[in-house]
């Protein structure tokens, strides 16, 4: 193991006379941890603490025919049992907070089960074993439906639908299309004058997060008709906003505690046990605690995403990628979480970090009988890497380059045009290939090692598109041209957005975005074409809608 | 029968932040009546060093010592706002409001210090040791703990600052995919050589050669942590893990550990890594956030370098040695 700083690369960029940035300072917090005193959410202990565990679905895809949980409340420790009834606001989406998809997932379900080990009643009791017990006595009658697990089979008309907020199937982006589009000059026009044609598919499966210590929380009252939740969540105030959501409380009524966390690694921003132990603690007045174990956490917790992905590439007789388009599905499993977000983020990652004139791009947020998947290091972006970086080998082999030559003759360069229409800057990916190449002994021609992130931008303007309405796409008219570049170490102070958006087109077409904000390091292409037509009028909401955090966020 | 050499490459780059912006994160700072600070946050530390980064940027732009610096996470009564530890965001966004809360507080010192000393505020400086001196003239000077207590005790004047950073969420357009991602981007290549053994379908002997670009290494050891850390999580990604192995099937789950597996000690890779800094322009001291990236390109280099080695193609996830020779069987006949 070594580590080496290539500190004569963009020196001219850096002031290295600090006092603290940049040291190797020992951790604020290593004591504690080297000495096994750090304290997590679980070491918090409590008179009269009470055990949360879940009755979960043993299928797949089933309707709730009954409950009875008369055995189970006669059980010795058996304090309460929850139902979906007893949750006041049963139906949540986590990203309502910005106003960011439907509500699609109950707390508890009441009236069907959408994937194996999903939650239908909690019990509430003196012991863990005695709650788990009680969990075993509850009789809960399924009437089993057709599942659906292949991303490809959820898509096609008469699949079982698996989310009813979402009959499709799909998740409905800017409640206008059942998938995340990109769209940047002419595939084909380009395919047809590529010397090699390159397609593959990839396939990713779940993967755990696989933190040491589990999700959980336990919730206390506390004095004047507040309740402290101790929590290992990675988004505090995240978490406040999902419970008070759903137990229709105010915030202020809500103390989040975190502490050092055990690992998260995305696993940790779902929020799926606070709002019970809260729940719990409101209605029994004593503490609460509802910790997943280890068989809960990798399988009812929410993975990483399984994501399909089938790329095609044209490549010119030098090697420039002239077109790429993918096609991609994510397969969120039962309900929504995250996995929306990360199509989006996704999408704004494309084609991956090399200039290419013409990207096309589809993908699906795929609903499906698994467990829903959430956030994972690299979310959005993980996947599609691996397919795009499978096809660079791919492609090098067929226009008959080393894999690093390849890549540094695609790489992106400061003032290049981004596939969302934006330019490139303070980029260092041709250096990054250099030095690694390096540092393995991998022989670089001289041609390849005077490359530089500085100058060489190949594309400068945004291309011709092709649109599937066929109309002008925005970014050839009004992107605000903006003074940029804060000083170094300087934070950009940007104000709240204020409450009254910028109108615009929902469906597309010729619409403009709103102005660039400052902060934004990349120059704007020239000012071109007719200007926009004028926009229709944004449809007004049917029922006004939860949104914790803007006014001003539309519902993406 | 027999094993094979095989060296894969790979390059990649990461978004800083949560895509689209519109994601807060605020910071409190003050000090206690001896000049020692504290600087509260809703902001969590996962083990990443939160606490640490945050508590350096703090200590860098007050120009005290770091012990002269305390950082409070993760409680929703005591500190602001924050959207959480996730998307690479932690040390951009939250560095960001702390600079700006502690430049607040920096200036009420400095105010103090120009009254004690009976100059002009812009005349000072910090030493970074504990002292506030006049430029050019280090012997004129007051030192930070008794400026901070001149302006409680004396001046009436609280030390303290607050600090907010957003990047307005962006809209996204719906045909076209036009949309503002995130500021800045941290970059890799990498260089992974490895065995194939084609009678058993195992890797082995892991070589990663890195190169990072992560706009400043605000502190190198918990770089070096994250980094190596993180080409582990990919190692285990590209080759052993799935809640799901039988994908698109449910069969065969893992419940634990004995059953979900991933590499041992004895499978840590040699990693030799090379630190690249471009400051982003509205990044802390310019910095990025190496947390994901890490971990990404071992995925598809790992598969590179197996094509390299025995001359297949996996393009599904993970590759298991039953997957390597399953492709051997099938792609070479073997």
């Amino acid at each position: 193991m070594s580590l080496d700083f290539r500190k004569d690369l963009f020196a001219d960029e850096r002031d290295d006379n600090l006092n603290v940035v940049g040291k190797p300072i020992r951790r604020q917090d290593i004591l504690g941890h080297v000495t096994g005193t750090s304290p997590f959410f679980d070491d918090n202990k409590f008179d009269n603490l009470l055990h949360l565990k879940c009755v979960r679905s043993p299928h797949h895809h089933a309707r709730i025919v009954s409950i009875d949980t008369a055995k189970a409340e006669a059980m010795p420790g058996v304090v309460r049992l929850l139902r979906g009834r007893d949750v006041p606001v049963n139906l949540n989406t986590l990203l309502s907070l910005l106003d960011f998809g439907l509500d699609d997932e109950p707390v508890l379900a009441e009236t069907k089960v959408s994937y194996w080990g999903e939650p239908i009643v909690a019990v509430i009791a003196t012991s863990e074993q005695a709650a788990l017990d009680a969990v075993a006595a509850v009789e809960v009658r399924y009437e089993e439906l057709p599942a659906v697990f292949d991303v490809e089979e959820a898509l096609k008309p008469g699949a079982p639908t698996v989310n009813e907020t979402y009959p499709g199937n799909h998740f409905v982006f800017y409640e206008n299309t059942d998938h995340q589009r990109l769209r940047f000059g002419d595939t084909e026009a380009r395919f047809a004058r590529a010397a090699h044609i390159v397609e593959g598919r990839y396939q990713l499966t779940p993967i755990e997060q696989a933190p040491m210590e589990p999700n959980g929380a336990i919730a206390a009252p506390e004095t004047n008709d507040r309740f402290a939740c101790y929590t290992p969540t990675q988004g505090l105030f995240f978490s406040v906003g999902t419970c008070a959501k759903v137990l229709d409380v105010d915030l202020n009524r809500l103390h989040f505690i975190g502490g050092t966390v055990g690992g998260g690694f995305g696993g940790k921003v779902d929020s799926v046990c606070e709002p019970l132990a809260i729940l719990g603690a409101m209605l029994t007045r004593q503490p609460v605690r509802y910790v997943l174990n280890r068989a809960e956490e990798m399988q009812v917790s929410a993975p990483r995403s399984a994501e399909l992905w089938e790329i095609k590439d044209g490549i010119a007789e030098d090697g420039r990628i002239l077109a790429r388009e993918f096609k991609g599905w994510f397969d969120a499993g039962a309900y929504t979480r995250l996995t929306s977000y990360g199509v989006v983020k996704c999408t704004g990652h494309l084609p991956g970090p090399y200039t290419i004139p013409a990207v096309k791009s589809d993908i699906w947020c795929v609903f499906t009988n698994r467990t829903p998947a959430t956030a994972m290091r690299g979310f959005g972006v993980l996947g599609v890497d691996f397919a795009i970086e499978r096809q660079m080998d791919k492609g090098a082999r067929a226009a008959g380059l080393g894999p690093m030559e390849y890549r540094l003759i695609n790489a992106y360069r400061d003032g290049d045009m981004k596939a969302t229409r934006r330019v490139a800057s303070n980029t260092a990916l041709v250096e990054c290939i250099q030095v690694a190449a390096e540092k393995a002994g991998y022989p670089l021609a001289p041609e390849y090692k005077a490359m530089t992130s500085m100058t060489g931008a190949s594309l400068t303007q945004i291309p011709e598109t092709v649109t599937d309405s066929g109309r002008r796409p925005a970014g050839y008219t009004a992107i605000e041209k903006t003074e940029v570049s804060p000083g170094l170490g300087e934070a950009a102070q940007v104000q709240p957005t204020p409450a009254a958006p910028v109108a615009r087109a929902r469906t597309g077409g010729a619409s403009s975005l709103p102005e660039r904000p400052s902060y934004a390091p990349q120059p704007a292409p020239p000012q071109a074409a007719p200007p926009p037509a004028p926009e229709p009028p944004e449809p007004a909401p049917a029922k006004p809608r939860y949104s914790r955090y803007s006014s001003s966020i539309r519902r993406r | 029968m027999a094993k094979h050499r095989g060296r894969g490459t790979v390059a990649v780059n990461y978004p800083i932040g949560m895509n689209l912006g519109g994601d807060p994160s605020q910071a409190l700072v003050h000090s206690n009546p001896e000049g020692q600070f504290t600087v509260a946050l809703s902001s969590i530390d996962l083990g990443q060093g939160m606490k640490s980064v945050t508590r350096q940027i703090a200590a860098e732009t007050l120009g005290v010592p770091v012990g002269h610096v305390y950082v409070d996470t993760a409680d929703s009564d005591t500190g602001a706002q924050c959207m959480g530890s996730f998307a690479s965001r932690g040390t951009h966004r939250v560095g960001n409001a702390v600079i700006a809360a502690a430049k607040e507080a920096r200036a009420v010192m400095l105010a103090a210090a120009a009254r004690e000393l009976e100059v002009n505020p812009t005349d000072l400086e910090t030493d970074g040791l504990g002292n506030i001196h006049v430029k050019g003239a280090p012997q004129r000077s007051v030192t930070t703990k008794d400026a901070a207590n001149a302006a409680q005790f004396k001046y009436g004047e609280s030390v303290s600052g607050s600090g907010i950073f957003l990047i307005p969420m962006s809209d996204v357009d719906v045909e076209t995919g036009e949309m503002n991602t995130v500021s800045c981007f941290a970059h890799c290549a990498m260089i992974v050589d490895l065995t194939v053994d084609d009678k058993t379908g195992e890797i082995s002997d892991v070589q990663i050669n890195s190169a990072y670009e992560i706009g400043r290494a605000l502190n190198p050891k918990l770089m070096e942590q994250q980094l190596v850390g993180g080409a582990w999580m990919g190692l285990s990604h590209a080759a052993y893990e799935t809640t799901e192995p039988a994908y698109p099937s449910r069969d065969h789950r893992p419940f634990d550990f004995s059953s979900y597996v991933m590499p041992g000690p004895g499978d840590l890779a040699q990693h030799d890594i090379a630190i690249l800094e471009r400051p982003a322009p509205d990044g802390p001291f310019g910095g990025k956030g190496p947390g994901e990236m890490c971990a990404n390109p071992v995925l598809p280099a790992v598969a590179n370098a197996v094509f390299d080695a025995v001359g297949v193609e996996i393009d599904t996830l993970p590759i298991t040695p039953e997957r390597i020779l399953r492709a051997l069987k099938e792609q070479r006949g073997a």
